[in-house]
């Protein structure tokens, strides 16, 4: 059955009606995307250029004894090889830039190139440059690396034991108090975050539910590998292209690492092929930069996907244990949580973002929250799409579902009931703002989907689930200067990669409050020599804040043009107003095409520009619904129909609007039922393929439809929310609910892959 | 007197006081007067003159980041939380 | 199309997009980096090299292949059709349109392996069902859109396709 999902419902809770926003033109980049001709970071290839490539641990947890490169510098066609020895010494200093500011440089520049031992299977050891990638692949072959095998840790709950291998051994604990533990171990940090009367509040409740879950690693999954050009010039200037998730934060860390001044070091964004959080931070820049400063050439090197997998960012694996206590009446009067995820080989997981959204869609007068970042042995993790709220929400959410079916209470009418709203408790936070965490339950509750029953089908195990989500919206700094062109065009350069059909929906902004035709705005991403400091696309932030930068550098270009008009008309300019993109005073007037040409003649040429860093971000909520189908032999799990509610603010380009909530579900359908990193024993990674590490294809899920609330950002002059991540949170806890209705089983782990279900299946009987 | 609340962790340096009122002009007054009020607890806060890496502060609901020089209404209500990052 | 060994390179002679091609090849390159880093054609992509993602498709004597399983050297006498050949002097093809206006492509990177492959579908089956199209598309992998809008759009490419024929 064929949904028709094309323009999807749409439910307003304000009045405003907009000229531009809301449309669906089509995106500027669109053309060239469809063509071919899209330049992204691989497609470069400069005169003179050579390759570059990685040689990786084959070990998880090794010190390196001694690495010899004699023999592959000397293969004809080796130019140079690299290893840590040739970066700079970090010392102390701490990352600025980036998702992750406060961490030590050192951690970062020991990932991107082992010192003195290597922490998880594929860590980066030592890197070559060659003619052509081939000869770079024989050389890595040439590198003789000694190393002395160590006992690996894999999991957390092993990590954390006081007699586990400690993998870094002068990393000592944060502990939540503020004081740093005395004996070295894997935890590198300690988080608690408390509410009320968590004791008192678990003692006034008629029903304590308390579960533990646990987590396999799961990756971003984009489809363009990692790549980064670099060309370091004899005076010292580092040219670098590639696909990144922000220039700017490639441009701080290559500085950070390499020492080098910022002023010559200029990145240019290349399109990219999809980060999803996992390109928010440098791996082959540095090196590709380093080889090319030693062989005097360009430098392009590429990750194969064995590379991708093994050792960029996927998101933790770890454990989560969810305890709510209810009254009868089904009110929530306490919650505690305990999340430990895997920070991977160096400190720094998403964990803080998981405990700070587990209870987030609830009012909690009572919680407590403790979290533990643990470093094991397996690739560095990473920020993925709403990072650590899809664990602790695929925890809380289904406690909240056995809390339901326990007591016998509707799951919408509990949500509705305790669901978090202006003024409510946010964990660690100041109280929430206007939020539309109701607004999408009742949207929910009023889709087709809910409304109609679940279809049975004799002797198949069918059932239906529901759960919420939460995601914040992050804020950062984003610029855009915007260019009057004497025809009444615009061109906007503005610093955000877009992943996604930014462009479009910040030139959208721009357009609106200029009042122009969108296909009269040209928006480019600009490199870093040449837009204002644009921090990465991520948190959801580019239609929100570099959308919010677009509406200021408009309404800079309107001053700019009526002081312009001013002079011609002898008018003071606060005289001049301008309404529908046409100025106007003392009986004059003159759209923006017309102030164009009239402004050239006069020799101005307007440029209106802003760099903010906006203060009042809009969080999101998503509440979806999963039908599924439980094969009882195998124990696949098929999702029949899946309805997507989010509160988009206001939908500035909804089409893209309904793409990320569409794509992020089947992310998160994905990480439901089938994605995990395997790893045996020795911590070697043995699904590093996209044939093994199987992601969904077009057959493996059903249509999405999407209704988009709006409730809007009072932060923002056109109520933008984040909506990029949230979508991806929803999912496994709703097809983990609706498992649990078509077979009874509570699954506990992630994903609930068909083994799992057939052994649950099995015990069952 | 604005309102400052104490995130948990830091709690250890107010004898458990989850809520403080102090005066103050900018949030780097507040943050001079708390340390002064309890010693340890601004040195958490703050390092070399500057908001610790990986806090923000919130005034009145809005996300300042790190810039101390903000200005603070009479009833001024202040969180310091750990910044985030996102996909 | 005769090869002959030229200094450890092969001399191939295809067509692409209609235009007779030669190039010289290494034994071991396949025809994906034939076709991005020797022929400037860097329309597909590489998202696997080993045939599991479709972002390298390209349309190899009527058959789709992923050109990364391909070895250049096989591509002699071949005729193949890339991302780059879809569109005519005239304008985007029907599957190009609807993929612009069905939004169904998010970061871009999958979308001419998409392309490619919807088009040698629709070549074979000019009315597909639902079921169809993700059939044969379940090759291909987007980690953007969830699938939803591509579906939509080559659905509706198939229709205006078979309006116009």
């Amino acid at each position: 059955m064929a949904i028709d999902t094309r323009v999807a419902p749409k439910i307003k809770h304000h009045d405003e009606e907009y000229k531009v926003i809301g449309t669906r033109p089509i995106r500027h980049d669109g053309l060239e995307k469809v063509t071919g001709e899209a330049r992204y970071g691989s497609d470069i290839n400069l005169p003179g250029q050579l390759h570059g490539k990685v040689l990786r641990s084959p070990h998880a947890h090794a010190r390196i004894l001694s690495i010899d490169a004699s023999r592959a510098q000397a293969l004809d066609g080796v130019s140079a090889v690299i290893t840590s020895a040739d970066l700079p010494d970090p010392g102390d200093k701490l990352t600025t830039g980036g998702e992750a500011p406060g961490l030590p440089v050192k951690f970062k520049s020991a990932n991107m190139l082992a010192r003195g031992k290597v922490h998880y299977h594929g860590h980066a050891v030592a890197a070559v440059a060659a003619t052509n990638q081939h000869i770079a692949a024989e050389a890595l072959k040439l590198i003789d690396v000694e190393y002395e095998v160590l006992e690996p840790v894999l999991e957390v709950w092993d990590a954390m034991k006081p007699d586990a291998p400690v993998i870094i051994e002068d990393l000592y604990t944060a502990k939540a108090d503020g004081t740093t533990a005395e004996e070295p171990s894997n935890v590198a940090a300690e988080m608690l975050y408390e509410v009320g009367d968590v004791d008192a509040g678990f003692a006034e409740a008629d029903l304590v539910v308390d579960r533990e879950f646990t987590f396999g690693v799961v990756h971003q999954g984009y489809i363009e590998t990692h790549n980064a050009t670099a060309n370091w010039l004899k005076d010292g200037h580092l040219h670098v292209w590639c696909s990144s998730q922000g220039a700017f934060t490639i441009r701080q860390e290559l500085a950070d690492l390499l020492n080098h001044p910022i002023t010559k070091i200029h990145v240019v964004p290349m399109e990219i092929g999809g980060g999803f959080g996992g390109k928010t931070t440098a791996y082959l820049e540095p090196l590709a930069a380093l080889l090319s400063q030693q062989t005097g050439h360009p430098v392009k090197m590429a990750m194969d996907r064995a590379d991708v997998l093994k050792a960029t960012g996927p998101t933790p694996g770890g454990y989560v244990r969810v305890k709510m206590g209810v009254t009868n009446d089904g009110t929530i009067t306490a919650g505690y949580a305990n999340l430990a995820f895997d920070a991977g080989g160096y400190p720094g997981s998403v964990v803080g973002a998981g405990c700070r959204c587990v209870f987030a869609p609830y009012n909690m007068t009572n919680a407590k929250v403790e979290g533990f970042d643990v470093v094991v042995n397996k690739p560095k993790t990473h920020a993925y799409r709403a990072p650590g709220a899809t664990h602790a929400e695929f925890a809380s959410e289904t406690v909240v579902d056995e809390i339901c079916r326990t007591l016998d209470i509707d799951p919408v009418e509990f949500r509705l009931k305790n669901s978090a709203k202006e003024g409510d408790w946010q964990l660690a936070m100041p109280p929430y703002p206007r939020i539309g965490h109701i607004e999408c339950m009742e949207a929910a509750r009023d889709s087709a989907q809910w409304q109609t029953p679940l279809e049975t089908a004799p002797g198949k195990k069918r059932g239906r689930g529901i759960a919420s989500g939460f995601w914040f919206n992050i804020g950062f700094t984003s610029s855009v200067i915007a260019k009057l062109n004497s025809d009444g065009s615009v061109t906007l350069l503005e610093g955000s990669t877009d992943i996604g059909g930014t462009r479009t929906s910040v030139a959208m902004q721009f357009a609106e409050t200029l009042g122009i035709a969108i296909e009269d705005v040209d928006p480019i991403v600009a490199d870093t020599d040449s837009v204002g400091q644009t921090d990465v696309t991520g948190g959801s932030r580019v239609t929100f804040a570099t959308g919010l930068a677009a509406h200021n550098a408009a309404n800079d270009m309107k001053d700019q043009i009526a002081e312009g008009l001013a002079d011609l008309w002898d008018v003071a300019a606060d005289s001049i107003t301008h309404a529908d993109g046409t100025f106007s005073a003392n009986g004059n007037s003159a759209t923006v095409r017309e102030a164009a040409g009239l402004l050239e003649e006069e020799g101005v040429f307007p440029i209106g520009k802003n760099t903010v860093t906006p203060t009042r971000e809009g969080g999101a909520f998503a509440v979806h619904i999963a039908d599924v189908e439980v094969d009882e032999e195998t124990g696949k799990v098929e999702v029949l129909r899946y309805t997507a509610v989010q509160d988009a603010g206001v939908a500035i380009y909804p089409p893209y609007v309904e793409g990320q909530m569409q794509g992020g579900v089947v992310q998160g359908v994905g990480w439901a039922l089938n994605e995990e990193y395997v790893y045996d024993d020795d911590g070697h990674l043995l699904n590093a393929s996209l044939l093994d590490y199987r992601m969904p294809t077009a057959l493996d899920v059903p249509n999405i439809e999407t209704i988009i609330v709006e409730v809007p950002n009072p932060g923002h002059p056109y109520g933008v929310r984040g909506v990029g991540e949230v979508p991806i949170v929803p999912p496994p806890a709703a097809v983990a609910n609706a498992i649990h209705d078509a077979t009874g089983l509570r699954m506990s782990h992630l994903p609930m892959s068909p083994p799992r279900v057939q052994a649950a299946l099995a015990a069952q009987a | 007197m604005a309102t400052v609340h104490i995130p948990t962790p830091m709690r250890v340096a107010t004898d458990g006081v989850a809520r403080v009122e102090i005066e103050g002009a900018t949030v780097r007054d507040i943050v001079d007067r708390l340390e002064a009020n309890y010693p340890g607890l601004g040195g958490r806060l703050v390092e070399d003159g500057q908001l610790r890496p990986g806090l923000s502060v919130f005034v009145d609901g809005a996300n300042v980041g790190r810039r101390l020089r903000t200005k603070l209404q009479p009833d001024s209500e202040l969180f310091f939380v750990e910044a985030l990052g996102g996909g | 199309m005769a090869t002959e060994i030229l200094s450890g390179k092969v001399h191939v002679q295809t067509t692409i997009n209609g235009e007779q091609v030669d190039f010289l090849a290494e034994p071991r390159e396949s025809l994906l980096e034939v076709l991005r880093d020797h022929l400037g054609l860097t329309g597909a992509k590489e998202g696997c090299n080993n045939g599991n993602c479709g972002a390298c498709n390209v349309v190899m004597d009527g058959a789709l292949v992923n050109s990364c399983c391909v070895l250049s050297v096989e591509a002699a006498g071949a005729s193949i059709e890339t991302i780059e050949g879809v569109a005519s002097p005239e304008g985007l093809h029907p599957l190009q349109q609807s993929f612009l206006e069905n939004a169904a492509l998010q970061c871009g990177v999958c979308t001419p392996g998409f392309i490619v492959a919807a088009k040698a579908l629709l070549e074979e089956n000019p009315n597909p069902t639902e079921y169809e199209v993700r059939w044969w598309l379940a090759g291909n992998l987007c980690r953007c859109t969830g699938y939803d809008k591509i579906v939509r759009a080559v659905l509706d490419a198939a229709e205006r396709m078979r309006a116009e024929a």
